[in-house]
This record gives structure tokens, C-alpha cells and sequence, in this order.
């Protein structure tokens, strides 16, 4: 798949990024495509987290979980959580090519996270599938 | 698929290492990271088994400078060259832009390149790529090994067997010394911004 994004939805993307996640106490947040490219990146300025790798392992990590699925006759997994003593990452697919990864700290529960995710996921999959679309 | 941000003005391009296990992939990569380390600012990703052998895929993130005022982020990944590694190979082909094909230039591996170009072929059919069409250089790795007196295919057999019909750059290189490291990620760096400029015109 190619798809190009111009500045207004990349802007459009980082709002909605920063406003609905990172505000409300999100460390790290981006949005990548499967082939590990990043899209968009938010952060709360407090932390330095190396994203191109972290964007390579994550579509290697998910394509991986995608496979396993396939493997039980599932279709897909399309939420991954990885949770450890003070970060968690989680994984939320968006469309076919598309996922969104937050980073977040025990301050906040996966309850509130999950509901935060979901909403943005709406959200940005407006944006993509006008691009996709078009 | 180069992913390029109009917003941050920065293109990532993902080229890959591939070709037959034990040839050379991974210490491409790791000569290179020696070699730019103050360039580098990161620590280059390995995934190996126990082994040392390349598990799921090598990463390292690589900055070229700007190209008509664009930041160039070139992605250098390896695949597992070993044959039962080929659903994690295939992950890590998606939305590869340039391919460099690592073979291994001793006499006892000649078929084994072969069938890793086929696999390769086959890989990239599954994206609805074609091997013709990608930004491809050809690498004969190992020829250091001519001084142990280790028989190595001739550089026409390597040719004929695998750029018959590519018919794209090749490099007799020894990734252990650095011999045409460098040349041949040069050389798939421009073909593959070439190829990424004429798509985006």
C-alpha cells in the first residue's frame, strides 16, 4: 500500500494525539505503519525514548502476534498489552496498516487507557481513511 | 514505501539485507555501526537466538543528511537467512524500499544464493513487488577467504547465477574486513532515493 499525508492531517493527527492521550497523562505515544515507519510522535517532554527502534521492534513485534493469530485461526489480535514494573506499552491496530502504540505509567489503569485509545483510534481512523480514500 | 512527513520535512527509507544464512548480513551491519559510530546516535537492534544467529531482524537507523531539504533517515534491517525463518523474513520485506542481496561467494554455498534469490522473489510477490523493480545491488561476500585457500565460485558464475537477469550493480566485498561495505550501501542508498524521487514526481 502507498499513501502520502500532508500537513493538515499530520497536524490534524498530532492534536489529536497530544490532546487525548499525552494531556491526560500519557508518557509517550506514536503512530506507525506495519513497516515500521513513524507517522507521528508525541511525548510529555520528560522522557527519551530511542522511537525509530522502538517503531522497528513494534511492527516486527505485532506482525509477529498477526502471524500467530492466522496460525490458531484467529483473524488477528488487534490489542496488545505488554505491562512491567513502572512502563506498559500497549498496541492498538488502526485500519489494516496502521498501528498506535502509547507508553504509560502505573498512574494511570488500562481501563482508562483503553477507553482513551479507543476514542483516539476513532478518531485518527477518519483521518487515515480520507487519505486512503482519496 | 518511503514514508515521507511534509510536517518534520524527514524521509524514513527501510532497506533490507537479504540472502542465504551465514552469509554476511549481520556483519554488514555491524562493520557499518563500527565504522559511522559518531554519526549513530543509537544502539543497533539485534534479535539472535542463543546461536548468534539472526532471529527475527538486525535494525539500524542511519541519518544521510538532507536531500533537496528533506532529512534522509535510511533504516538498515537483515532478515534470518536461515530457511525456516521465512514467515519473519517476509514481515520484516513489508514496505521495504531497496534491497541489498548478500550471497555468499564460497564454491559449498552456490545454491544456496540461488534459492534465496528465488525466496526472495517469491517474498516480494506477496507484497506485489517484483525483484526487477526494486532498488536492488548484488553483493559477493567473503572474498577474503581466497587467502585461506577456501574455493570460491568465480565472479562470472556468481554473475551468471544471479544477475543474469537482474543485471544490476554487484560488488565482490568481504563484510569481516569491510572490503565494498560501504561501497554497496552507498550505491543502494542513491538507487533506492532515485527510485523515491521518480515515484514522488
Amino acid at each position: 500500500m502507498s499513501y502520502t499525508l500532508g500537513q493538515e492531517q499530520l497536524d490534524g493527527i498530532e492534536e489529536i494525539l497530544q490532546r487525548d492521550l499525552i494531556d491526560v497523562g500519557v508518557r509517550c505515544v506514536f503512530l506507525i505503519d506495519m513497516a515500521g515507519n513513524i507517522i507521528a510522535n508525541r511525548d510529555n517532554g520528560k522522557i527519551k525514548h530511542d522511537v525509530y527502534s522502538l517503531a522497528a521492534l513494534a511492527a516486527g513485534n505485532f506482525g509477529a502476534v498477526s502471524a500467530m493469530a492466522k496460525i490458531i485461526g484467529e483473524g488477528e489480535f488487534s490489542l496488545l498489552f505488554h505491562k512491567g514494573k513502572k512502563e506498559n506499552i500497549h498496541f492498538n491496530k488502526i485500519i489494516t496498516e496502521f498501528l498506535l502504540i502509547t507508553i504509560f505509567s502505573n498512574d494511570i489503569s488500562l481501563g482508562f487507557l483503553r477507553l482513551k485509545v479507543n476514542e483516539t483510534v476513532e478518531k485518527i481512523k477518519q483521518i487515515l481513511e480520507s487519505v486512503q480514500a482519496s | 514505501m518511503a514514508f515521507v512527513n511534509p510536517k518534520k520535512k524527514e524521509v524514513q527509507v527501510k532497506i533490507v539485507y537479504y540472502g542465504p544464512g551465514r552469509g554476511g548480513k549481520t556483519t554488514n551491519l555491524e562493520y557499518i555501526y563500527q565504522k559511522f559510530n559518531n554519526r549513530i546516535k543509537t544502539e543497533m537492534v539485534t534479535i539472535k537466538t542463543h546461536g548468534d544467529r539472526t532471529l527475527f531482524f538486525d535494525f539500524l537507523p542511519f541519518d544521510i543528511g538532507k536531500v533537496n531539504g528533506y532529512d534522509v533517515k535510511i533504516q538498515l534491517y537483515t532478515v534470518p537467512g536461515q530457511v525456516k525463518y521465512n514467515a519473519t523474513r517476509r514481515l520484516v520485506l513489508r514496505g521495504v524500499d531497496g534491497i541489498v542481496f548478500v550471497a555468499d561467494a564460497m564454491a559449498v554455498r552456490r545454491e544456496k544464493n540461488i534459492l534465496s534469490l528465488k525466496n526472495l522473489q517469491e517474498n516480494l510477490a506477496n507484497y506485489k513487488k517484483s525483484v526487477f523493480k526494486v532498488p536492488i545491488v548484488l553483493q559477493y561476500n567473503k572474498v577474503d577467504l581466497a587467502e585461506q585457500g577456501i574455493p570460491l565460485l568465480p565472479l562470472e558464475t556468481l554473475n551468471k547465477d544471479l544477475n543474469s537477469r537482474l543485471k544490476t550493480a554487484s560488488f565482490p566485498a568481504s563484510a569481516l574486513t569491510g572490503t565494498n561495505v560501504v561501497a554497496t550501501m552507498k550505491k543502494i542508498i542513491s538507487m533506492t532515493m532515485a527510485s523515491i524521487i521518480n515515484e514522488l514526481k
